[in-house]
């Protein structure tokens, strides 16, 4: 298969309102991926499905990767997918599209269209990142219960307390480990006595 | 109510045994456990391997694993208990006919296991049901779940029918479906059933005093 930099120019020209960019993953991964703005994400995956150079007619894993925003830039939601070729054994390609982080915000377009192996991936993705894909047929959680409202995948996700093995419970947590008669290590009890003088 | 030991061996030699009815419905009891055939993760390979030829599980009386828990009377938790999965195993406990028993097998099934501090996982059936013989090990060896059928087998053999010491199972009127969580949205509610598991006591909190009361 060509080179990244004329894979990225053939996809330019086939989509010319499509802002592609190739990011260089971390040296370790030795796998350069086009980043596709959402709007031209279907567009450039649909020429790369139907183009008789490519023909990636097999799309073998959608991922999500987050990002906590950092000092100098803003966080972001990653969607990958990984392009493969088995009528011309060749790939891969990967693509990636970038959402914001806010919940409501973080939406792209579903590839399931082009790709009916997308479905449940697109559904874990909803699942434990909350990306939202539009254009998707049947966007439900597909690990967690329906009843889950968390997307614990997200780095921020804050899991249940376990105060039972937490050794300084405090606030909420200190709270209900009184109330069910959890256990109270010595600085908890100190806490708690603490809070009765106040 | 007591032979005379000597009497007893001398019968046991023409072929005559004289022992409580007790012992006689135990024997048959324990000797004929029915498992419940599910398996929730890898210990469920090594629940098979006990029950294929090599480690032979008929031997001791309980290869008849049953795909209904109408006619199962152990449950061999075997595996992760993920939280989605929790409900559902509670409600084939309940399902079960008494007297029911149940074993948790491998280190997820007793404690969560390496997965412990996972979103998505049960921190131990005994949470939710009681268990009566909990089996470590990650997974446990075809030999530990023998120990623990054996071990069950030796429990089911001390029960008493006498009134006052019968188990809660042998009262008609005894409960025997235990609360099914609910999903809630951040975690199963309630957490635990408080009914049949306390949370562990932290023994750097336990005082002289504590240690002192009777």
């Amino acid at each position: 298969m060509e080179a990244i930099e004329k894979i990225k120019e053939i996809a330019a020209q086939a989509v010319p309102a499509a802002k592609i960019e190739i990011i260089n993953s971390t040296p370790a991964a030795q796998q350069p991926a086009l980043l596709v703005d959402r709007e031209h994400i279907y567009a450039v995956g649909k020429f790369f499905k139907e183009d008789p150079r490519f023909q990636m007619d097999f799309c073998s894993c959608v991922t999500a990767v987050d990002y906590l925003p950092k000092a100098d830039k803003s966080g972001c939601i990653e969607v990958v997918y990984h392009l493969y070729s088995v009528a011309q054994k060749q790939g891969p390609i990967v693509l990636k599209v970038r959402a914001p982080r806010e919940l409501d915000q973080c939406r792209v377009p579903s590839l399931t269209p082009l790709w009916r192996a997308c479905e449940f991936q697109e559904r874990e993705a909803y699942d434990l990142y909350g990306v939202k894909f539009d254009g998707h047929p049947d966007l439900r959680r597909i690990l967690m219960w329906d009843e889950f409202v968390d997307h614990p995948m997200r780095k921020d996700y804050v899991p249940p307390p376990d105060y039972e093995w937490e050794p300084t419970p405090h606030d909420d947590t200190l709270q209900r480990a009184v109330e069910e008669g959890g256990i109270m290590p010595p600085t908890a009890r100190e806490e708690l006595e603490k809070a009765k003088k106040k | 109510m007591a032979i005379d030991e000597g009497l007893k061996s001398e019968l046991q030699k023409q072929g005559i045994f004289v022992l409580p009815f007790e012992q006689l419905y135990n024997w048959g009891r324990k000797s004929s456990i029915w498992p419940l055939q599910f398996g929730l993760a890898c210990c469920a390979i090594e629940m098979i391997a006990s029950a294929a030829s090599r480690y032979d599980l008929a031997r001791f009386g309980a290869e008849v694993f049953r795909a209904t828990p109408r006619q199962a009377d152990l449950m061999i938790v075997a595996g992760t208990v993920t939280k989605k999965m929790a409900p559902q195993v509670v409600r084939l406990y309940n399902q079960m006919p008494e007297p029911k028993y149940c074993i948790a097998m491998g280190a997820c099934a007793i404690s969560g296991g390496p997965f412990k501090d996972g979103y998505n996982v049960l921190k131990g059936i005994d949470r939710y049901i009681p268990v009566d013989v909990h089996i470590p090990g990650c997974p446990p060896r075809p030999e530990a779940l023998i120990h623990a059928i054996m071990t069950l087998q030796r429990k089911i053999a001390n029960q008493h029918l006498e009134k006052g010491q019968r188990p809660r199972w042998y009262d008609k009127n005894a409960a025997s479906e235990y609360a099914i969580p609910a999903f809630g949205e951040h975690d199963l509610q309630p957490t635990a059933n408080r009914e049949v598991w306390q949370p562990p006591r932290d023994y750097r909190d336990v005082t002289l005093e504590d240690v002192k009361k009777p």
